[in-house]
């Protein structure tokens, strides 16, 4: 009796297995990306899980600008988004990928938010000769890897050096700060990267860094180690994080005693994270950013409201502005490609130059990292008030 | 004086793990069930909260009732839609199905107003510092733990000097028996329901207060450490959920003080699993012989 | 006679699926199975080994385990670092995983040896959550940013780890170890006291089943180019569990079916991303609500049709 019931076991895998084959079979019916009026664009983020909010806000600020650009079209045609979700995992953000480029057969992909799932997706990018653009990956590895260009992977937002560069030095030449500490989100490529480039400017300065701590995305306390870089004295925090956990952080740090100055990335910019902290405990700290929604520039300004129109009065954060802009840059280059194809677009990708975002104006250089100048904001009484602009 | 600062900071933490693990604990004790979905009640009662606060403009003693009212509400349901059909089914179909309400309120919740984070007003109640002796405490954190005393002594007194309270432990103790007397069990059981997720929403908007920032996932995890805090404290005794949840808290806080913040999570899950294995009852719990 | 008969219906099974086996090579090979599915089916691959391995700790032995993700982790890491640091070959990282996980399964069998039922069950939560925070600090693999892995995972692997699989476990199961776990799950005391050594078989199915999700894990690590540890938390154990339970608990041919069923309706609903959860969630509770003994029961598919009314004691009987 034992052995028939294996044989049944196989016999089930097999027939199952095989209806699937089966199906397979009929499959890659649909052909071609560009054929007809649409252009299909598919979109490949963390619409659920850990970091959806991320992924969410970048789809807000790329279905934005992609109802803008299906006004007119792109010569005629309009571009259709096929969206899939990538759960905040690695390994859906490939099986995505590699729905999107062998199923879908799309002319090129947007995504992934964080670093790790847009590297997740860069063998098969590279493989099916898709270009990918990352809106907000920002580890120098994902279009860079172990010494070689990844020919097919772009990004809409700086990388992580640049950013702790200019904050140390502005720590060393603004604050006259002698000593630092560096609190981290050690589950972010971006966090480390940034902490990473600001020890290194800051011992390069003459100063020390006094502390090194971490915490992981989603946590709420952060009292204990609040409590603990207070004892160990530093000038000047650096706090490379995103908002949602930066806020609390920066609140948590007033209401300890702790009042020097903390100074974050791009990250930290959202008009939740004034929510979050509040606007007395935020006074005394900067931000490195792309650009500042405050800020009166024409393109800036429509963008702020054409979003608010659209999705009930809310107000832009960074990621909304990168999602936006992604829009932006791969339609610049598909008009420039002139085709559908994504060859054609990949090298009109390559060949970006002073285009005119809300996120700065960039050129791509040999490495495909835009080249965008960063802005220094000061909050005061919650208000991002422009402090220095500094040019790569 | 920062280990005192650090005790004050872990107690402060521990009193919301507390406020979670009584309502955990009540219902672990009455129908044997981990209600996964416990952590998502407290999550929907801190959005409740937070509109109350913010929409219909309240403060913040009747945006709390409102809170607990809709959570006892929407515990009830949860129970009787999802829970009360596998009353009589095996353990660990009761244990899928209470991790198929906690995802589906989740998601559910996601679909309906997205993934953002909210951030509750700043302004809802005073922040004042005192400082005694260089140890900074925070007028909220002495409100946080105020209520989940009181809350836990009128819960003691609910159960053990009330009818329904002697029903529920009727029911935990044998349900077949406890119909038979003529106990509703049905009731007694939405009841508990009704109280444990009640706390759950007053935990939650005590929650938005103290951490201003709220999202639709922020349930997962306080919910798993409240379960630790039950365990800890011997599931099914109500001052035990709330020792467990404050020592839990100082646990942590201590851990992080120590300088290996990234291994709190860690440290929570071996002691749960330390205890488990060298005091299965928890600290206030008796050890029952097993029958054969 | 009979002897005779089934050694015909497992040669016969195993011919069919060599058979099989051959032609998903020969449509790989002549490009007509696109990435996309072939993607899936290592996918749909991976979740019968993983939901095979949870099988016989959870259906045959009765041990609630809600931490196989760590398993699956242990065994990822470990085979990836024997490929991608130690430049070892493929075979032996998948091998060396599965060891690995195995040790780990060691360990957390020996809890197992004290706890029961729901508390067995949240001591595995609290283990795959510790096995996640262990990697997360661990920066020779990468820590949170995760583990590069190049893409050595192919339908030949696959499939040969599957029916590895399958018939350790079938054999398992049908001999004298399996019947002592069987009768774990059935009473432990009544077993304890018929003279079986349930600690024993405990650990054994422990090992057992987080060796092959430690193969899993290998097979995982190397068809997705990056690990990270937020691959491994609990709803990742959940999601195998589900397997298990949709399947039917103390049903293999059950636990495969589900892994298909569920690996692709998961797949079709990524075009509904938002929906996903939902479908998935309510999926789970109107099941349980309904039919809480899974798709197959304890039964196998086998006695569908070979055996009308089957031994009474397997249509009853549901685990834990």
């Amino acid at each position: 009796m034992k052995k028939k019931k294996l044989a049944g076991a196989f016999l089930s895998l097999t027939l199952a297995a095989g209806v699937l084959a089966g199906c397979s079979g009929s499959g890659s019916s649909e052909k071609s990306s560009g054929d007809g009026d649409t252009i299909k664009i598919g979109v490949n983020l963390e619409l659920s899980g850990g970091v959806a909010s991320y992924g969410q806000s970048i789809a807000e600020g790329l279905e934005l600008a992609t109802a803008e650009i299906n006004k007119e079209g792109i010569d005629g045609k309009k571009i259709k988004l096929i969206k899939v979700d990538n759960k905040s995992e690695a390994s859906e953000a490939t099986s995505g990928a590699i729905k999107l480029t062998s199923q879908d057969q799309v002319a090129a992909i947007v995504g992934a938010a964080t670093s790790t799932n847009s590297i997740a997706q860069v063998q098969i990018a590279q493989d099916n000769k898709v270009p990918v653009i990352s809106p907000s990956g920002t580890s120098p590895e994902i279009t860079f890897s172990k010494d070689k260009l990844n020919d097919y992977i772009f990004r809409t937002s700086f990388i992580d050096p640049f950013q702790g560069t200019v904050a140390a030095n502005f720590a060393t030449k603004e604050i006259k700060a002698k000593s630092a500490a560096i609190y981290i989100d050690s589950s972010s490529d971006y966090s480390k990267g940034l902490a990473a480039a600001f020890k290194e400017q800051f011992e390069k300065n003459g100063g020390k860094i006094v502390a090194e701590e971490a915490y992981i995305a989603k946590d709420t306390d952060f009292r204990s180690t609040l409590t603990r870089l207070k004892s160990a004295k530093p000038d000047f925090i650096f706090l490379p994080g995103y908002y949602e956990e930066a806020g609390l952080i920066v609140k948590q740090a007033r209401e300890t005693g702790l009042d020097v100055p903390f100074m974050g990335g791009d990250g930290w910019d959202s008009p939740k994270l004034v929510e979050i902290a509040g606007p007395k405990a935020l006074n005394n700290t900067f931000i490195t950013n792309h650009y500042s929604s405050g800020d009166p520039d024409e393109k800036i300004q429509n963008f702020v409201s054409a979003f608010k129109a659209k999705y009930k009065d809310k107000s832009p954060d960074a990621f909304n502005a990168l999602g936006y802009d992604t829009g932006y840059f791969l339609a610049d280059a598909i008009k420039r490609a002139g085709s559908a194809d994504s060859e054609k677009i990949k090298e009109a990708l390559e060949k970006t130059k002073d285009l005119e975002l809300v996120t700065g104006t960039f050129t791509l250089d040999e490495k495909h990292n835009p080249i965008k100048s960063a802005t220094i904001l000061e909050f005061k009484e919650g208000k991002q008030v422009f402090n220095t602009k500094i040019n790569p | 004086m920062e280990l005192i600062q650090q005790l004050i900071n872990g107690v402060s933490l521990g009193s919301i793990y507390a406020l979670i693990a009584l309502g955990y604990t009540m219902v672990y004790g009455i129908v044997k069930l981990i209600n996964f979905a416990h952590g998502d009640v407290f999550m929907v009662g801190s959005f409740v909260g937070f509109y109350s606060i913010t929409v219909l403009d309240l403060s913040f003693v009747p945006a709390l009732l409102i809170s607990m009212t809709v959570c006892a509400l929407f515990g009830v349901l949860i129970e009787r839609i999802a829970y009360k059909p596998l009353r009589n089914a095996t353990r660990i179909a009761a244990l899928i199905t209470a991790i198929g309400v906690s995802l589906l309120i989740e998601y559910g919740f996601i679909y309906v107003r997205g993934a953002q984070p909210e951030a509750y007003p700043n302004d809802v109640l005073p922040t004042d510092k005192f400082n005694i002796f260089g140890v900074s405490i925070n007028s909220q954190s002495i409100l946080i733990f105020g209520v989940a005393v009181v809350l836990m002594i009128i819960l003691q007194i609910i159960v053990h000097k009330t009818k329904i309270g002697k029903a529920m432990r009727a029911v935990s103790f044998d349900a077949d028996a406890a119909k038979l007397m003529g106990i509703n069990v049905d009731n007694t059981i939405s009841a508990t329901f009704a109280i444990g997720s009640a706390l759950a929403g007053a935990a939650g908007v005590i929650f938005g207060i103290y951490y201003i920032k709220i999202e639709p996932l922020m349930g997962v995890l306080p919910g798993l450490k409240a379960f630790v805090a039950a365990v800890l404290g011997g599931i099914g005794i109500i001052p035990g959920a709330m020792v467990g949840g404050l020592l839990l808290g100082v646990i942590e806080a201590l851990v992080s003080a120590a300088g290996y913040s990234l291994w709190r999570d860690a440290v929570a899950f071996v002691v749960l699993i330390l205890i488990l294995i060298f005091m299965p009852q928890g600290l206030f719990g008796k050890n029952k012989k097993e029958k054969v | 006679m009979t002897t005779i008969k089934r050694a015909k219906g497992f040669w016969l099974s195993i011919s069919l699926s060599l058979i099989f086996f051959a032609v998903v090579q020969v449509l790989i090979g002549g490009g007509s199975l696109n990435p996309f599915y072939q993607n899936t089916l290592m996918f749909i691959g991976i979740n019968i080994i993983l939901a095979a391995s949870l099988h016989l700790i959870i259906g045959i032995t009765g041990q609630f385990s809600i931490g196989h993700a760590g398993f699956l982790a242990v065994g990822a890491y470990a085979s990836a670092v024997m490929t991608m640091k130690l430049e070892m070959p493929f075979a032996l990282a998948l091998i060396v995983g599965g060891l690995v996980a195995a040790l780990a399964g060691l360990i957390i069998g020996i809890p197992s040896l004290r706890l029961k039922g729901d508390y067995l069950a949240i001591a595995t939560l609290g283990f795959g959550e510790i096995v996640r925070i262990l990697l997360l600090n661990i920066d020779y693999v990468g820590g949170a940013s995760g583990m590069q892995v190049s893409h050595l995972t192919t339908w030949p692997w696959v499939f040969a780890s599957i029916i590895v699989t399958l018939i350790v476990i079938r054999n398992f199961t049908s001999s004298t170890h399996g019947r002592a776990c069987i009768s774990i799950r059935e009473d432990e005391t009544a077993a304890d006291s018929m003279g079986i050594n349930t600690t024993y078989y405990k650990v054994v199915a422990f090992a057992i089943g987080a060796f092959f999700a430690g193969i899993a894990g290998g097979l995982y690590a190397h068809n997705f180019y990056i690990i990270q540890p937020s691959n491994f938390g609990f709803l990742k154990s959940f999601d195998i569990l589900i397997l298990v339970v949709l399947g039917g608990l103390g049903s293999l041919s059950g636990a495969v079916l589900a892994a298909i069923l569920l690996t692709v309706v998961t797949t079709f609903l990524q075009d509904y991303p938002e929906t996903r959860m939902i479908i998935y969630s309510l999926v789970l509770i109107v099941m349980m609500i309904y039919r809480p003994q899974g798709l197959m029961g304890t039964k196998e598919i086998t006695s569908m049709f070979k055996r009308k009314g089957g031994s009474s004691h397997e249509n009853k009987n549901t685990a834990a």
